[in-house]
């Protein structure tokens, strides 16, 4: 039985002729996890999305990729997560979006010796002292793009910047990266209430600050609730923040109320590659609406797989492994390469929320951060 | 700060003036036809989803705003129709579980027409921006006009129950429910009526804090809960209690959620206590009337 | 129509059938979903005391849960750092042992029971049920916001509790534990049903003006019911904490209320194995249905309004005559 497969999938491989290796692909089950109904299923519809594309494009038949939804709720994902491994038996487990979903389902994964590649979700518990060889980060570690919002706040000048994150731990490893770049001081630090979505107490503590700029992270209907707001309280400070809460996924929704915010991010719709060029227009097509950061991370985290995958089959876990780390493929986000605790290096850009015709979009305006690694590299003893 | 404070507090009278609609239709409901409905968020998802879809495709906000009333009113009618009516008789357990089911229904086959992203509705010109209120306090004209919306549903709801002969009958029906049916009042399209009445209520609410927030599956739920606690400590079945209920919840809320860090923060160096108790307050609240008042402040003893 | 007392033992034979079965042939996953179902069912037992014996429609019961979990959560992440959770006059360390950390866990969860019920049994009826919610939603802002143990991430448990000649890791042992532990529940709630207690409390149940008159005072039987019955769902909790290695504010959630009273009312209200039942049932729908559409929550919304409607009595109460009279 186990040979009649291999065999298939040789000849599968071998008819389609796009780089099938001498050695023959054995047939890779990739476990995808994502949040696809309830709160931020919009999220994890554009990682499915994107990954599912990178699959396609590559023409890969020996990679089967199996979806399910979380439901955003921790012990439904460790529910399926659990049955990937003991029953179906997956080589490869992807998809999370929520940090807390991450938390419940990676540790046990990893040690059951399965490979996590993250497309979102990066908790500052994974990265540091919770680093583990299987466990692999292809979006950001939760800190970096917060500290891009830092620096860029330097960068204009700001001195001392209101601070309001969700009470949360996303929301707090928000809130340490903002100001771990950040060289001013910040004249309020209010943390609100998780899922809150009247700020009118916060704009009124905003207004009376006297600061120079507001730095926020509040993911999803959070942030539409709190810029429409803002947008109508007349209080005219500059907003900065990470592209949370102006990614595609929500700025229809928010409209008129983002235009010309800083925001920052490591991928940009028109950011000028050729791979990203090709995967936005290619998005577009198939799916008939703009691809979300969200979106290029699924794609970059299948298009890492793959890379791999071409170099080495999954059973051999040290040279899967090791072929990972190299992660020899071609990034929408530009350059890209993996640190010590196998967490992106990468550069952080700064967006700008614009209207292009009765689209609202983001477009490029600078680079916040080059290079860049997260702080918990060194706590991590691999 | 003292001008802080104030509009804090007026932010605290326009979140309960809100909850007093979501309020004032349960309430409704549990008194005169003596049921729990879990459902009435989900009335609330309705009304605003129907003003986000009515207003993106006319762009007349105020044809979103009545056809949140009108949409809310006919789903209401629709399942007071088809599911609720067998309920009255039944004990509140399977009240509560048919109008969980309830939810479960709506906010699925929401998400399956209208999708899982979020919805646009945005304060129409006509409403945006702040005003100068004597005191000089900048304050958003659009919450101005929540206020004063919620209070016109106020005197409109007094109005109704205290002066037309379909109040009576309500009124009626609060008092002793087999008596209506004695004076000849067709039982089942009072309550038919009553419903909608409640639901229309959450709908409007769904669509004016929709404009202000965020449109999406699961936005009435949190509201829900909030409001249950409202009509707990105003006295299931009084709608004065829900008013005087849901404006205490909104101005404790408010004005907790602003202080209590702060102080925590002079106390002990770190607003963190305070943030965590106040996400706890309205709950304590609720705690602290039942110790004093079981039926809630404005409710009968039972 | 059977006798309830022999549909009782084929539900209990049933489910310790499936699970050998799923062992025996290799199935490992099915083990997994015998112990969720069999965890969810002693929740539900714990509920249905309260609500089906007790005649109280509690809708928080998942703080209970929620209390249990992390009372396993927090033992755990406590041994895995070495840090003592109190370092005063005493020290207490955190524990990987299951035997100490579930009983901390009962202990914890007749502590908020006590707490929650001396205020909610004030009240009865609608407002009872509203105020229970209420508590339960206090207990999920609480975890939610309170960083000191992980706020909305929640706490990994890296390896699983240990027991005593067990390797818990094992779905099947693990299982088996979990199973013994139903069964002992399961066989205290029939003796507790039989005793004074269980008959005092059906009788305040069903006419507590009469009750009174006798001198039993209805307050404190509620409570005591109330507190066995958020015993046993914090019991529960702890169990889920062990099997998902994994505790989060998701479980003070106010669907997990509705969940657990989904249990006891498919299975059917008041019946000893009624919730055992509806917990098997409702994870056989989840996991068939889950995987059938993303949109399954619906399909379970139509499937419980009908049961509702029009299937009063649950599983047990439309296989089996009436053993017990059914509250309302």
């Amino acid at each position: 039985m186990k040979i009649t497969t291999l065999l298939a999938s040789v000849a599968a491989a071998g008819l389609i002729g796009t780089a099938a290796l001498a050695e023959g692909h054995e047939k890779v089950k990739v476990g995808m996890i994502s949040t696809l109904s309830g709160g931020g299923a919009g999220l994890g519809i554009d990682v499915r999305d994107g990954f599912l594309l990178a699959i396609e494009q590559s023409g890969r038949q020996d990679i089967e990729v199996i979806v399910e939804d979380d439901q955003r709720k921790p012990d439904v994902a460790v529910r399926i997560a659990d049955r990937m491994i003991q029953s179906e038996d997956v080589d490869v487990l992807t998809g999370l979006i929520f940090s807390n979903l991450a938390m419940a389902v990676v540790p046990s994964a990893v040690a059951q010796g399965k490979f996590y590649l993250s497309p979102n979700a990066g908790p500052s518990a994974l990265a540091g002292r919770g680093c583990h060889p299987n466990y692999f980060n292809v979006s950001w570690q939760n800190d970096v793009i917060h500290e891009a919002a830092g620096a860029q706040a330097n960068t204009l000048g700001y001195q001392n910047t209101f601070m309001l994150a969700p009470n949360y731990p996303a929301g707090i490893d928000a809130m340490n990266g903002f100001k771990r770049t950040f060289s001013g001081t910040p004249s309020n630090e209010i943390l609100t209430k998780l899922g809150q979505t009247d700020y009118a107490s916060e704009i009124a503590q905003i207004r009376a600050s006297g600061a120079d700029s507001v730095f926020f992270f509040l993911p999803g209907g959070m942030g539409i609730s709190f810029l429409k707001q803002y947008a109508d309280s007349g209080v005219d400070i500059p907003l900065i923040g990470p592209a949370f809460s102006f990614d595609q996924t929500i700025l229809p929704a928010v409209g008129d109320a983002a235009l010309g915010v800083n925001n920052t991010a490591q991928w940009s719709p028109d950011l000028d590659n050729p791979t990203n060029v090709a995967f936005v227009q290619s998005f577009q097509e198939k799916y008939g609406r703009l691809p979300s950061m969200y979106a290029s991370q699924g794609f970059d985290t299948a298009n890492l797989l793959i890379s791999a995958l071409e170099k080495a089959p999954v059973s051999d876990t040290d040279a899967f492994r090791a072929a990972l780390r190299e992660a020899d493929f071609s990034s929408t986000r530009g350059a890209f390469r993996f640190n010590t605790n196998q967490h992106p290096i990468q550069d952080v850009y700064v967006r700008e929320v614009i209207k292009d015709g009765d689209v609202f979009t983001n477009r490029l305006i600078g680079t916040a951060l080059t290079d860049h690694a997260d702080a918990y590299a060194a706590e991590c003893n691999m | 700060m003292s001008l802080l404070i104030a509009e804090q507090f007026l932010n605290g009278i326009q979140l309960g003036v809100m909850l007093f609609l979501m309020a004032a239709g349960l309430t409704l409901v549990f008194g005169v036809m003596g049921l729990i409905n879990l459902a009435h968020g989900s009335l609330y998802m309705v009304g605003a989803f129907a003003a986000a879809f009515v207003a993106a495709n006319t762009g007349s906000y105020l044809l979103g705003i009545v056809a949140s009333v009108v949409a809310a009113a006919v789903a209401g009618v629709l399942i007071e129709t088809l599911v609720i009516r067998r309920l009255y008789k039944r004990d509140h357990l399977d009240q509560v579980l048919a109008t969980f089911a309830l939810i479960l229904i709506f906010s699925e086959g929401t998400r399956m027409i209208f999708g899982s992203f979020p919805l646009y509705l945005s304060i129409p010109d006509a409403l945006g921006g702040p005003i100068t209120l004597p005191g000089g306090i900048e304050y958003p004209l659009f919450r101005l006009t929540l206020i004063a919306m919620g209070l016109l549903v106020a005197v409109g709801l007094y109005l109704l129950i205290t002066k037309t002969r379909v109040g009576m009958q309500i009124q009626a029906g609060e008092a002793d429910r087999e008596m209506i049916s004695a004076l000849g009042v067709d039982i089942s399209k009072l309550y038919t009526f009553v419903f909608a009445l409640g639901a229309a209520l959450a709908g409007l609410s769904g669509a004016l804090v929709g404009t202000l927030q965020s449109v999406e599956v699961g936005m009435g739920e949190p509201v829900l809960i909030m409001a249950f606690v409202v009509i707990v400590i105003g006295g299931i079945g009084s709608i004065q209690g829900a008013l005087v209920g849901a404006v205490l919840v909104g101005v404790v809320q408010t004005l907790g959620a602003f202080l209590l860090p702060i102080w925590s923060k002079m106390l002990f160096g770190s607003p963190d206590a305070g943030a965590v108790l106040s996400s706890m307050l309205i709950y304590i609240l609720m705690a602290g009337v039942l110790l004093i008042r079981p039926q809630g402040l404005m409710g009968q003893a039972a | 129509m059977i006798s309830e007392r022999y549909l009782n033992i084929a539900i209990w034979v049933g489910v310790l059938g499936f699970a050998l079965y799923a062992n025996f042939s290799g199935e490992t996953y099915w083990v997994t979903l015998a112990t969720r179902a069999t965890i969810f069912a002693i929740a539900g037992i714990g509920l249905n005391f309260a609500l089906g014996y007790g005649g109280l429609i509690s809708f928080g019961h998942a703080a209970f849960f929620g209390i249990g979990g992390y009372a396993v959560g927090i033992l755990a992440s406590h041994a895995q750092s070495f840090t003592p959770i109190y370092d005063g006059f005493v020290t207490i360390d955190g524990t990987q042992s299951m035997v100490i950390a579930w009983g901390a866990a009962v202990v914890a969860g007749a502590l908020t029971a006590l707490l929650i019920g001396a205020l909610s049994l004030r009240t009865s009826g609608a407002y009872f049920i509203m105020i229970t919610l209420a508590f339960g939603q206090m207990f999920y802002y609480f975890a939610i916001s309170w960083p000191a143990y992980g706020g909305e991430d929640g706490i990994s448990i890296y390896v699983r509790n240990s027991f005593p000649g067990l390797n818990t890791l094992v779905p099947f042992q693990f299982f088996c534990l979990v199973f013994t532990v139903l069964t002992i529940v399961i066989l205290l709630v029939r003796t507790m049903n039989k005793s004074p207690f269980g008959l005092a409390l059906n009788a305040v149940r069903q006419m507590p003006q009469r009750v009174e008159t006798v001198g039993i005072a209805p307050f404190k039987l509620r409570l005591i019911a109330f507190v066995i019955s958020g015993m046993i769902t914090a019991l529960a909790g702890a169990m889920f904490a062990d099997l998902n290695r994994y505790v989060s504010p998701a479980m003070f959630s106010w669907h997990v209320s509705g969940e657990i009273m989904v249990f006891v009312i498919l299975g059917g209200v008041a019946r000893l194995m009624g919730p055992v039942i509806g917990a098997a049932t409702f994870v056989a729908f989840e996991e068939v249905l889950g995987r059938q559409s993303e949109h399954w929550l619906i399909y379970l919304g139509l499937a419980l309004l009908i049961i509702v409607l029009f299937a009063k009595g649950g599983i047990v109460g439309s296989l089996a005559r009436r053993g017990t009279a059914r509250h309302g």
